[in-house]
């Protein structure tokens, strides 16, 4: 553009193809000398792909089995590098761990992947949200199944998050240096009994709607949040203002209730308990894995006290 | 600059919580007509629980009416007439016939909804305003608006 500029808007139209033309041949002889070239690379790539740019962007290691190739093969993938490359075997013996932390993280999976299939026949409105569930019981395709399963998951979630935590108390795993992640467990176990009871009232029958309308009575008799509670009154606490209202979106277990409680249970508490989970995770590699029996120390690993 | 910024996140944190507190409610009126005195007889009549969770007490010398929600932790108890109490099914709370607790979790007698008679001669209801009977504490049951005198 810039040299059209310099020879006028009706440039010399003569010199103009005479670019073009040389552009061209230039072009034809870069692909007489490239063809080739670039065929050999593409033959050399189907006989061994392993050697191609497009291969080695993805798997950037050999498979070759060396102990730095198997730990490469976990550091190097997203999924994987959550696991230590390298862990003492005692660490995981089934009779000291129970799995257990690692099952409920696994029925966490489970209950996201089947709850949102579940959210596709789901409403959460007064008049369809029972006759939705019965609809899933009954007619939708497997249905019945996935309802289930995210029912039994969520069982067995609370009890394996239970005996999660029964397990780190009886190794003394909430000792020094785990103090923190005791903690934020505690959290999350708060999370995964919130997530229970606030599918509870999802069904939107007889059994969800006397267990909330119980539940948020206890929280009338929360302190200074509550207006039958310590101190409520005092800060003019009423049926109309406090805890149990913000909760439950007016004074008695209605639409507003189930509204909030499907996105309690279907958004807010999954992506707060997902973001505890990664910090519980992620300090169980930092605290020095999985706690076990005390790991075996060199003598050339000693350090000396410094003076 | 920096106090700036905490205002506006503390602004934000404070309309957070406002957020859920919704002005306005969709919920039943809580003041009703139930119909003239002369339409009950003794004792407990059931026919308001499912529309207006109340029932209607009539004993020798005064009327009442009961909000049928447990002083335990608020579920609707059952009339049982062969036991002549009320059963809660949650957690088993039991109340005579004019609701005062007796057995099970409960800590107080049922309250007791303000009555009234209307201008044209119907019982007027106002489940708004109880009436209470606080373990250890006065009873409030015999105060003008918790009864009609028959």
């Amino acid at each position: 553009m810039a040299e059209e500029n310099q020879n006028g808007k009706n440039g010399n139209r003569v010199s103009l193809l005479q670019k073009v033309k040389a552009g061209m041949k230039e072009d034809v002889q870069s692909l007489k000398t490239d063809l080739p070239a670039k065929a050999k690379e593409q033959i050399e790539g189907l006989k061994d792909p392993t050697k191609t740019q497009v291969y080695t962007s993805i798997f950037r290691h050999k498979h070759d089995d060396t102990p730095r190739n198997r730990a490469l093969g976990v550091l190097s993938n997203v999924f994987l590098h959550l696991h230590p490359a390298k862990i003492n075997r005692d660490a995981v013996r089934y009779s000291y761990t129970w799995g257990m932390g690692g099952i409920t993280f696994y029925l966490f999976i489970v209950l996201t992947f089947t709850g949102v299939l579940l959210m596709f026949y789901y409403h959460p409105s007064k008049i369809q949200a029972f006759r939705d569930v019965l609809y899933l019981e009954h007619d939708v395709p497997f249905g019945k199944l996935l309802r289930n399963m995210h029912r039994w998951a969520a069982h067995l979630m609370v009890i394996a998050v239970w005996l999660h935590m029964f397990r780190v108390f009886l190794t003394g795993s909430y000792k020094k240096p785990r103090e923190f992640n005791w903690n934020v467990g505690v959290i999350l176990l708060v999370l995964t009994l919130l997530l229970s009871f606030t599918g509870y009232l999802l069904p939107d029958d007889q059994l969800g709607f006397w267990a909330v309308t119980v539940g948020t009575n206890m929280a009338r008799a929360t302190p200074l949040l509550g207006h039958e509670g310590p101190f409520g009154p005092l800060l003019h606490m009423t049926p109309y203002n406090d805890v149990r209202f913000g909760l439950l979106g007016g004074s008695i277990v209605d639409a507003n209730a189930l509204l909030r409680s499907y996105i309690w249970h279907c958004i807010g508490i999954p992506i707060v308990a997902s973001i505890f989970m990664v910090v519980h995770f992620w300090r169980v590699r930092k605290d020095g894995g999985i706690s076990g029996p005390a790991p075996v120390v060199l003598a050339s690993e000693v350090k000396e006290a410094r003076k | 600059m920096w106090t700036a910024v905490a205002a506006f996140l503390m602004a934000w944190f404070i309309a957070f919580f406002r957020f859920f507190l919704p002005r306005t409610l969709f919920e039943p009126a809580t003041s009703f007509k139930i119909g003239y005195p002369a339409d009950y007889g003794l004792g407990v009549d059931t026919k308001w629980q499912q529309k207006y969770r109340i029932w209607v007490d009539r004993t020798p010398d005064r009327m009442f009416v009961i909000y049928a929600r447990c002083t335990h932790l608020g579920c609707t108890p059952d009339w049982k007439p062969s036991e002549n109490k009320f059963k809660c099914p949650c957690h088993g709370s039991g109340y005579d016939s004019e609701g005062v607790n007796f057995e099970g979790p409960a800590p107080r007698p049922m309250d007791r909804a303000h009555v009234d008679i209307a201008p044209d001669g119907q019982i007027l209801v106002d489940v708004s305003r109880l009436y209470q009977w606080p373990k250890g504490q006065p009873s409030r049951f015999n105060d003008p608006g918790a009864y009609l005198p028959v």
